[in-house]
């Protein structure tokens, strides 16, 4: 176990590494330098600036020492486009804005994707599972920049429950965690219809009901177990979209978090900005994924860590 | 001779029964053949779009600003009057462009790399396979994003950055299809004639995880014109004057406490379109594969 810990470790650590270099070569590899403007400074200011950001440097040494920085250090420098601000400090602000809403958002989509979900296994062919899974499949089609406005225009404009943009408290949360999280409730709806469907006809099930067991315990003891794990495998992808799926629900609903700050900083050409945020995100996803798959093989007994 | 004529005339049936099955079960498909249906009947409106609208599809009007969707303009018109409808169909058909063309990109891929795995097996599978397992987890996003940014916002690179990073999923259906195929026993004839591997791969093992290979494809096109509508919707995808329904739906939500028709109709046809490719692709996977119906 823990040798597997251990390597798992490792093998994350990689992945990050390897997201540091490409991502740096790729932003590197960008005609044009951060200091192109229309009104050039002059060459002996140029020359400073580029020194003191280590412009001068051959592009290896630049590498290693950016990599010793984020890798070691955790600092990703300052931004390019707000010389006396880092991305760290970006970071500490906007981090805990937009984890405060994927975690709710995933809370509603765990929420109603299961209840939805196992309400369509157990009555299967029925009316329920019909109008279950038409909702899940239009809640999968209709993207997330359509639903948020509509839920604007409905909630916020129209009937006045909810006010429609900022974050300023708990009502403030409501819609743009809705709109993040139906998407995900619908996918997880669908697996678990499906996941519970297919362990309805396992022999083991069968047992559980043969020895008289009240259906309640078959269900909640027996299938939900073995039923979910499709849900869990889900989950890991699901923290990596919702990430980028935050970009646009931060947008819509103006919301500070660090989405909104990434896709600032891809339109402003800001790119130490948007190397640092996308290392940042990429090692948050790594992480949740590793997670996901160490509870994965606590859940399934048939899983062995190798 | 007559019976020799039958015997081969009851193959021929054999043979295509697969497919003509499949096309039996598609038919009884109700849900699925409306979809599909629809999606052919976009498919030509935006063909046609040019021909059929009588505005073009980026003339100004200033005496027609903002109007509310009327007999004139069905859909109304934007804030600097240009026929929302024009616009809506022209949107449509940039993004069927995007999801066609990025599909294909992914598919070549995807395919490609699956087969080579799969056929290869052993510590060549291992490792191409781990390599997808890593990136699979990655917020690919992102790195759309950063190319869009570093290399500008090219329409030909947007299609390619979409379907490079897409393909994942593809790969390891064919690469499992693959597998099982190769086991059986025509390709290990076809082995001991010595037929060399790129042809074992391309005519044998391919055409056989056509059918799974197929619904995936049809799965993939809705979700690739998603993101190209996110990028757009983010302002990182298609640039004006060119609009895709993303970019429609973006300008829309900028002005919708005013002008909510200006969101509503892309974001409707959108999602029309998107829903139904989605059943359609469910409905094929049912047709083609009647085991993997859950």
């Amino acid at each position: 176990m823990f040798r597997y810990l251990l390597r798992r470790l490792l093998g994350a650590f990689f992945v990050v590494v390897g997201i540091t270099t490409f991502s740096f070569f790729m932003i590197r590899i960008a005609p044009g330098g951060p200091f192109d403007s229309e009104k050039m400074p002059p060459p002996e200011i140029m020359r400073n600036l580029e020194k003191k950001y280590h412009l001068d440097e051959p592009l290896m040494l630049q590498y290693a020492r950016y990599a010793k920085d984020v890798l070691v250090h955790f600092d990703f420098g300052p931004s390019f486009r707000y010389p006396e601000r880092s991305v760290n400090e970006f970071i500490d602000l906007g981090f805990p804005v937009t984890l405060r809403l994927a975690i709710y958002s995933m809370i509603i989509a765990v929420l109603i994707g299961i209840s939805s979900g196992l309400i369509a296994a157990l009555y299967q062919n029925s009316r329920w599972d019909y109008s279950a899974m038409a909702f899940a499949m239009l809640g999968v089609s209709i993207p997330d920049f359509v639903l948020g406005p509509l839920f604007q225009l409905i909630f916020g404009l129209k009937l006045h429950w909810l006010p429609i943009a900022g974050w300023d408290g708990a009502n403030f949360y409501v819609l743009p965690s809705l709109t993040l999280g139906s998407m995900y409730a619908a996918s997880i709806a669908r697996l678990t219809r499906g996941g519970m469907l297919e362990i309805t006809r396992q022999d083991f099930i069968r047992t559980a009901r043969a020895k008289g067991l009240s259906e309640r315990v078959v269900i909640l003891r027996h299938m939900l177990k073995g039923g979910l794990l499709p849900v869990v495998t889900y989950l890991g992808p699901a923290a990596a979209f919702m990430m980028g799926g935050s970009m646009v629900v931060e947008k819509i609903f103006d919301v500070p978090g660090l989405g909104r700050h990434f896709v600032n900083s891809a339109l402003n050409r800001d790119y130490t900005m948007t190397l640092g945020l996308t290392i940042f995100f990429s090692a948050i996803i790594v992480l949740f994924n590793l997670i996901v798959d160490i509870a994965y093989t606590f859940l399934d007994p048939r899983v062995k860590y190798e | 001779m007559s019976s020799i004529a039958a015997v081969s005339d009851i193959q021929l049936e054999k043979k295509s029964s697969l497919w003509l099955d499949a096309w039996c079960r598609l038919k009884k498909n109700k849900m699925a053949m409306v979809s599909s249906f629809l999606v052919v009947a976009f498919f030509l409106l935006a063909i046609a779009v040019p021909i059929l609208s009588p505005f073009p599809i980026d003339e100004v009007h200033y005496d027609s600003i903002g109007m509310a969707p009327n007999t004139l303009h069905w859909f109304g018109t934007d804030i600097l009057g240009r026929d929302m409808l024009a616009r809506t169909f022209y949107g449509l058909r940039i993004s069927l462009a995007v999801g066609l063309t990025a599909t294909l990109v992914s598919f070549a891929i995807g395919v490609v790399y699956g087969a080579v795995a799969g056929f290869y097996g052993g510590k060549v599978d291992a490792l191409m396979m781990r390599f997808v397992d890593v990136v699979y987890g990655l917020p690919y996003m992102f790195f759309v994003i950063i190319v869009m940014s570093v290399f500008g916002n090219n329409i030909l690179i947007l299609f390619m950055a979409i379907g490079a990073v897409s393909w994942l999923t593809m790969a390891r259906i064919v690469r499992g299809q693959v597998l099982s195929i190769s086991q059986k026993e025509f390709v290990e004839a076809a082995r001991s004639c010595g037929v060399r591997n790129r042809t074992i791969i391309f005519r044998h093992l391919i055409p056989n995880a056509l059918g799974p290979i197929i619904v995936y494809t049809t799965l993939m096109v809705p979700r690739t014109i998603l993101v190209e509508a996110f990028l757009s919707f983010l302002g990182l995808g298609i640039q004006p004057p060119q609009a895709s329904l993303g970019s429609l739906a973006s300008d829309g939500a900028s002005a919708m406490d005013l002008y909510p028709w200006l969101i509503l109709f892309p974001g409707v046809v959108l999602a029309i379109l998107l829903f139904a490719l989605n059943y359609f692709g469910d409905g094929l996977r049912d047709a083609l594969d009647p085991r993997m119906k859950k």
